[in-house]
């Protein structure tokens, strides 16, 4: 379905559709106020919020570590890039450094994020046009990787699982026996969806050319990640500004022609393999050593040292009761999200608790442009171009 | 926060355009930062955006910073990245509680379309009045709200809610959880 | 409901004797249509437990029915805001008796570990909750545990929804009514 061309004067009287916020399409929480002219959408009014749950404020009331498990439940499809995003911004304000082997295992339990992330959306974008069977399918996969992230942290979704100067436990060895054959059985996944969808005119219909925009456009709305790329700009943050090990490793930036749900579609899609590339490289690479470097500043000290000295039981004293306090100052951090630009603003004013902790929302932008993207279509392609932006609650209002 | 030993090109090129806008620049953990005065705010916000050695085409973040008791009171953070020439810089322009125009701000959506949705939000949570938006209403919370809730004197507990709540019950029996009250039992049937 | 029925005097064993309710209450216990009501991250555990790895058809609630008119069992996956809460309530409403209510994660049972100006402090502060799973959001497993609880609930109690109490509540309302 492409767009309409037909002279709105031969339209019907308009009618005015609301969609959501209970809404199967509408992932729970977005509502649509839609007016109709037959069956083509003139004017659309987004409204969100039906999940604002305070993470500012928590954040201002809670200790700079408190705060790790909060950023867990911001885009809850791939928990574990907000916790480095947000450990990141932290580790640069206290002037931390990480070890390389916790920043390797960062980079691989990141990218086993996204590809979860990614196979999500490419599999709900499948299912709201009609394809249960893909949706099954990637979520089984999915299940592959979070079995394998669980060996690791122990949760299946909410991992809590960087800390400031490393990770919370190293990778075990079990993780690196099961990694390659869970690995391969998610490719497997992946090959059965292109031979599911790439030529499956049903999918191809709903998908190309519609909710189409601009390169330009795109920028102006200040779109990052997946979204941005699909319409031909290469901006990717592990590329263009490396953070942790990116700049070691090899991978490509997929990019669109159009800017339309397909290429939305192709991009993830592709994005998958690379970040597979990116974890078997990594894993080759990654080496021996610790997986987090102390400092009293940041983090607790280490137990012996509780149990032993009172120098050592004062300290934990203080960082428990008062939480670690960094130099005064406020940073931004980005990284590359599921979604795209994931960054943290932190204002320090050298207490416990952040004095503000603001998160940028990748996905905030793209419901913003979505009566640009609606405008003109017909009704059912609502649903397409809603599932193509993927819209994470969580993330979205916080 | 020591002053950098040379201006990086960024602030200089904005003082060279509007000398006095910039009312104070850091660089603390390699991110370039200026304040502006609110006057020149749309200004220079249009430089950033149209001049060619600085083409800031993205705008990535608009939020504010509430610092209660002191004066400005709020301020609000923009960051903007050019996507062209690599480059991020972090504008802050202090909104003052008192006064005529108090808190308030012009608007940047007519430079970024990106910028609607977050003054939206920057209202919502702090009360910041952006003039000239084409539709500044509350975003992530309702119409019947009253205050805003991440201005430092809103109290985090403070719920408005909008259908009569049940009442919580004080105790739980958690002995009885499975109702083996006797009365109960005799209307089991297995 | 409660009818007895008379056993007929055949000795062979080719039939068996029941309550009506009895039988009633099994059908429903393994028919049960389900709205979910997924919000936020326990929406993706839903999604996990209804997809084929854990399968939840085997428990008899597989289709998910996004009409509240069609279905028996409302699941709130996830955190209810002051904003969602006239919603879910009209939602409740919605849906036919019998009907039931699970609270899926810790958000919707207690709010969970977000205390503030937005969140509901529970789900059954807007509407009566049948089954609570905890868990921040609760395994696949705990999802079907708390499945099967509220089976044995239907049948040991039958349609509760009907009166819209739940069941941990009543008690109290028996002790009130005895006063």
């Amino acid at each position: 379905m492409k767009r309409s061309n037909l002279p709105l004067e031969f339209g019907a009287e308009p009618m005015d559709i609301e969609i959501g916020p209970s809404h199967p399409a509408m992932h729970g929480i977005t509502r649509l106020s839609t007016r109709l002219d037959g069956e083509v959408v003139t004017a659309v009014e987004v409204e969100i919020g039906y999940l604002h749950r305070g993470f500012e404020k928590e954040c201002e009331n809670s200790t700079y570590v408190q705060v790790i498990p909060y950023t867990d439940r911001l885009n809850y499809v791939s928990p574990i890039l907000n916790n480095i995003g947000y450990s990141l911004a932290v580790e640069k304000l206290f002037g931390l450094d990480v070890p390389k082997r916790a920043q390797y295992a960062r980079v691989i339990l990141g990218e086993l994020s996204r590809i979860s992330d990614h196979l999500t959306c490419n599999g709900a974008m499948g299912m709201e046009v009609g394809a249960m069977t893909v949706f099954l399918w990637y979520v089984k996969a999915r299940e592959y990787l979070w079995e394998l992230t669980e060996e690791v942290t122990g949760a299946r979704l909410t991992h809590n699982w960087t800390r400031f100067g490393g990770n919370a436990n190293d990778l075990p060895d079990t993780f690196f026996d099961m990694l390659e054959e869970r690995l391969k059985k998610v490719e497997a996944v992946l090959e059965e969806g292109v031979k599911m969808l790439f030529k499956n005119k049903i999918f191809l219909d709903r998908v190309k050319d519609v909710g189409v925009l601009s390169r330009e456009r795109a920028i102006e709305y200040g779109f990052t990640g997946p979204m941005l790329r699909a319409t031909g700009e290469p901006y990717d943050l592990r590329r263009a500004e490396p953070y942790l090990v990116y700049n070691e490793l090899d991978f490509e930036i997929p990019v669109g022609t159009v800017g339309d749900s397909y290429d939305r579609f192709l991009v993830r899609h592709e994005e998958m393999l690379q970040s597979i590339s990116i974890i078997r490289q990594a894993v080759a690479k990654i080496p021996k050593g610790g997986h987090y470097q102390h400092d009293r500043r940041a983090w607790l000290p280490d137990k012996t040292e509780v149990y032993g000295s009172i120098e050592g039981l004062i300290d934990h004293f203080k960082v428990i009761m008062e939480g670690s306090t960094p130099p005064k100052g406020e940073v931004y951090q980005a990284i590359e999200g599921g979604n795209g630009e994931l960054g943290f603003y932190l204002v320090s004013d050298g207490t416990g608790k952040p004095y503000k902790c603001r998160v940028r929302p990748p996905c905030f932008n793209f419901v913003s442009a979505l009566p640009e993207m609606l405008i003109g279509h017909y009704v059912g392609d609502i649903v397409p171009i809603y599932g193509s932006i993927n819209m994470i609650g969580g993330e979205l209002e916080r | 926060m020591t002053a950098p030993a040379e201006t990086p090109p960024i602030t200089a090129r904005v003082e060279e355009k509007f000398p006095g806008a910039v009312t104070a620049s850091h660089q603390q953990f390699g991110d370039e930062t200026i304040t502006v005065a609110k006057d020149q705010y749309l200004a220079v916000m249009t430089l950033l955006r149209n001049d060619p050695t600085l083409k800031f085409n993205l705008m990535v973040d608009l939020s504010a910073v509430d610092f209660l008791g002191q004066s400005p009171r709020f301020q609000v953070v923009v960051h903007l990245k050019s996507l062209s020439l690599g480059h991020r810089l972090r504008v802050k322009v202090g909104v003052g509680e008192d006064g005529p125009e108090a808190c308030t701000l012009p608007t940047i959506s007519k430079l970024w379309v990106a910028a609607d949705w977050y003054e939206r939000e920057c209202f919502d949570m702090y009360g910041i009045r952006f003039q000239g938006h084409p539709n500044l209403k509350r975003l992530l919370l309702y119409e019947s709200f009253v205050g805003h809730p991440l201005r430092k004197d809103y109290d985090i507990h403070l719920q408005q809610p909008r259908v009569e709540l049940r009442p919580v019950r004080e105790r739980y029996d958690y002995q009885n959880r499975n109702l083996t009250d006797p009365s109960e039992t005799e209307r089991r049937p297995l | 409901m409660g009818v007895k029925t008379k056993a007929p005097a055949i000795e062979q064993g080719a039939f068996f004797t029941t309550r009506l309710d009895a039988v009633l209450n099994w059908a429903r216990k393994y028919s049960l249509f389900q709205y979910p009501f997924a919000t936020a991250c326990c929406g993706m555990e839903f999604m996990a437990t209804a997809a084929s790895h854990y399968d939840q058809a085997r428990f008899g609630a597989e289709i998910p029915r996004f009409s509240p008119r069609q279905s028996d069992v409302l699941w709130v996956a996830g955190t209810i805001n002051h904003k969602m809460a006239p919603i879910v309530k009209r939602v409740h409403e919605q849906m036919a008796h019998p009907k039931w209510v699970i609270a899926f994660g810790a958000c919707a049972s207690s709010g969970g570990f977000y205390q503030n100006y937005a969140v509901v402090q529970g789900l059954d502060r807007v509407i009566p909750v049948d089954v609570y799973i905890g868990g921040c959001p609760p395994r696949p497993e705990a999802v079907l545990d708390g499945l099967i609880a509220l089976q044995d609930l239907i049948q040991t109690r039958g349609p509760t929804g009907h009166t819209g109490i739940n069941p941990r509540q009543t008690k109290e309302v028996l002790l009130l009514s005895r006063q």
